[in-house]
């Protein structure tokens, strides 16, 4: 099996990176727990990947969580951080569940173009209910934790850094474990050939359906957090262009790599604030230079800068993010 | 060697001691305040809202700096001190406004952020604003509902919401007494097309009891093709086609209707349409109701510092100021004011947040667009008065002329204080002073 990092090691890193949470400056606080957020639901994107299906609808299932969060926060003053992630995770899971087993019988561009219709619908039930907002969205509280308020902005920011860090890290993690487990290399071998591994006696459709709905789940309680940070829930959680910024995320960081995800979600987000702040005319050609600049030079993502070597010997030529599924038998 | 160091030393202590000497005395021409400016640089309200706002804010601020702005707004900058503009994009979501701001806030450390145009940006940076206890002015955003669903200490509007655009419009056609027993609509199908609908349709049932609505349409935002609606509309044959579209949508709407005689069927009567007339020119078909969401542009009235801001945006831009531009100069305008009362309040140092705060509450303070008076959720949300016209092409200027313009006082058109807008409306707008 890969080597990697042993998770004991990978707990105490995830405890480093909150700690240093009280060094950083206030305002890298929110843009950390966004791109926390955003890894998290890219993750799920790369989890769902390795079976060779990519979704561009996981706005539908991060719209599903952050709406599901705010109107049961607005409805029963539900506004623990932690409740909110777990609502939010459960609302995308739920809707994963149902709609994970009947698409997983597509795939490649079929599958993509369903998912991507599916948030699309979604998006448009939204903007015409006027009782939500319609378009403008609405606003909800700021979250507490186990009974604790935050009045202080800088104590509020860290608090979700915090636990976004956390979740987002512990899901981390259970990717890893996933990835190097039974299950997850008979998601590869989904990608690979999908009529050998139906052949070995295991279902390809419920493969693909679980892992569709640990994306889905993913992407609820990355829904949660960005309602969390923001405050504000509009349908624009839902457009095609949010889920695609997440594929962004996965394209950039490349599926060798959990950290990669976290790197690149980062790296996007810094990248897009300086930009704008120093190019406000021109911050989106900045945006599109950097992810041509990755895709050209780094083609196998971020990851790729510090496990280049062993993955090219194990796996030759394995690894790309739209890989088709597997040619005749 | 050491005794040096040490004269050096000393030296040093005492240039760092004199430098910081002025600071301590009131505001000088060393301090500057750092203006963070948001608007659309890109995306499709860029055009006919976002750069406009951005030149007029250039325009403003550079005429603040140097001291040529006509009274009563004389004064250097800001109470003396120069403006520092930072300029950033609206486009690109409410997620990224919630950061951006924090990040001109937390790491820019601007004093106070100015703009937004966007009602769901407007919405979505508010809260934010006030738990960073930050100052926030909102510049344009439409929506009622900011102020109507909470209550807010750090943030501001300058201009009017949207409520006054759509019953001035209804009083106007009123006072021209254009017949409307038959209404058809067509209105984006998002929070303003919905919003403006609604505020419309419910105006025209008070002042136009009888009024009927026929084909009531709401094409998508940013359609652009509008064949199948404008078919609906020529076969309704309404008295009045409303519409709040604006923009590219609105130009295009105004394109394909004519030749298709739309205009001739129907009394077009636009909502928000003067940033159109310099792009379309003679294809605008006369005779068409059209607001400015104030009395802007073409229909401002006339006055010295209309006169500075008309005459200057237009030599520096080539084109005459519209809505987006005279609202950042409301906004801008106010500020100052509000920075300068406080100042005068605390003996001439850099106001506080909290002192600019207190001093732009409740303020009154002339613009190029008129007098703006902050009446509204406790003296943070502005109302002004508003101008309609009906357009006629001039030839001679190559230019859309506005013809029997009409004011209305700012307390004929806004609900008083304390009444949610569309409740105003649909109990018959109480309280409104119209001369």
């Amino acid at each position: 099996m890969r080597k990697g990092l042993h998770p004991l090691v990978m707990i105490a890193l995830i405890a480093m990176v909150t700690l240093a949470g009280r060094a950083l400056p206030t305002w890298t606080l929110s843009l950390a727990t966004i791109a926390a957020s955003n890894a998290l639901i890219a993750l799920g994107i790369v989890v769902l990947a390795r079976t060779g299906n990519v979704s561009f609808g996981q706005g539908l299932f991060f719209a599903a969580g952050g709406y599901g969060v705010a109107l049961i926060a607005n409805t029963w003053g539900l506004t623990d951080a932690m409740a909110q992630v777990i609502v939010g995770a459960a609302c995308g899971g739920l809707l994963g569940l149902v709609i994970g087993p009947l698409i997983a019988r597509y795939s490649g561009i079929f599958f993509g173009m369903l998912t991507l219709a599916l948030s699309m619908v979604f998006y448009g039930a939204l903007v015409k209910s006027t009782a939500l907002g319609g378009s403008d969205g609405f606003n909800v509280g700021r979250p507490s934790l186990f009974g604790m308020s935050f009045t202080d902005p800088r104590e509020a920011d860290f608090m979700l850094y915090a636990v976004s860090v956390i979740v987002t890290g512990f899901a981390g993690i259970a990717a890893t474990i996933l990835f190097r487990s039974e299950f997850g290399l008979a998601s590869l071998a989904v990608r690979e050939n999908n009529l050998r591994v139906e052949y070995l006696g295991l279902s390809a459709n419920r493969i693909i359906s679980i892992n569709f709905l640990i994306a889905a789940i993913f992407a609820g309680a990355s829904g949660a957090f960005a309602l969390m940070a923001q405050r504000h829930i509009d349908p624009q959680f839902a457009y095609w262009t949010t889920s695609g910024e997440f594929v962004f995320v996965a394209v950039l960081a490349g599926n060798q790599s959990v950290a990669a995800v976290f790197v690149a979600s980062m790296a996007l987000e810094l990248v897009r604030s300086f930009s704008n702040l120093y190019l406000p005319n021109t911050w989106q050609l900045v945006l599109g230079v950097f992810l041509l600049g990755v895709i050209l030079f780094l083609p196998r993502g971020i990851g790729s800068l510090w496990i280049r070597d062993r993955r090219k010997r194990r796996i030759p030529a394995a690894a790309t993010l739209t890989a088709e599924r597997g040619a005749a038998p | 060697m050491d005794h040096f160091r040490r004269a050096n030393r000393a030296l040093i202590v005492a240039s760092v001691a004199a430098m910081s000497l002025p600071m301590a005395i009131p505001a000088s021409a060393q301090e500057t305040f750092k203006l963070g400016i948001v608007t659309f640089l890109s995306g499709p309200a860029a055009d006919s809202f976002g750069v406009p706002a951005r030149n007029g804010a250039q325009f403003v601020i550079d005429q603040l700096n140097k001291g040529s702005v006509p009274s009563p707004y004389e004064k250097v900058g800001f109470g003396g001190m120069k403006v520092e503009p930072v300029i950033i994009d609206e486009n690109g979501g409410a997620t990224k406004q919630v950061q951006e701001l924090r990040n001109l806030y937390q790491r820019d450390n601007v004093d106070v952020v100015l703009g937004y145009i966007s009602s769901g940006d407007c919405l979505a940076v508010a809260p934010i604003a006030e738990e960073l206890k930050k100052m926030l002015v909102l510049m344009d955003c439409g929506t009622p509902r900011i102020f109507e669903e909470a209550k807010y200490n750090y943030v501001f509007r300058t201009a009017a919401h949207a409520t006054m655009d759509n019953v001035g419009l209804v009083r106007y056609m009123k006072a021209k007494n254009i017949k409307m027993d038959t209404l058809s609509a067509i209105n984006q199908d998002y929070a303003w097309g919905q919003d403006s609908r609604a505020d419309f349709v419910a105006a025209a049932q008070q002042l136009y009891p009888n009024v009927k609505v026929q084909t009531d349409l709401l094409p998508k935002f940013g359609a652009g093709q509008y064949g199948t609606e404008i078919s609906a509309l020529v076969g309704a044959g309404s008295d009045v086609v409303y519409s709040s579209l604006w923009g590219g949508d609105l130009q295009a709407f105004v394109l394909q209707s004519a030749p298709r005689g739309l205009p001739k069927r129907s009394q077009l009567v636009f909502s928000a349409a003067d940033h159109v007339l310099p792009p379309l020119g003679d294809k605008m078909p006369d005779g068409t109701i059209i607001g400015a969401r104030g009395s802007y542009g073409l229909m401002s009235q006339k006055s010295p510092l209309n006169d500075w801001l008309f005459r200057g945006y237009e030599a520096a831009n080539g084109v005459y100021p519209v809505q987006a531009a005279y609202r950042i100069t409301q906004s801008i305008l106010g500020l100052k004011a509000a920075v300068e009362k406080a100042m005068s309040k605390n003996g001439g140092k850099k106001p506080s947040t909290d002192e600019m705060v207190a001093a732009m509450t409740g303020l009154e303070w002339l613009s190029p667009g008129g007098l703006i008076q902050m009446k509204l959720a406790d003296g943070h949300q502005a109302i002004q008065p508003i101008a309609f016209s009906r357009t006629k092409y001039n030839p001679d200027l190559k230019r859309v002329d506005l013809i029997d313009i009409q004011y209305f006082a700012a307390e004929c058109v806004n609900p008083p204080p304390g009444v949610k807008s569309i409740e105003w409306i649909k109990g018959g707008m109480q309280g409104a002073k119209c001369n």
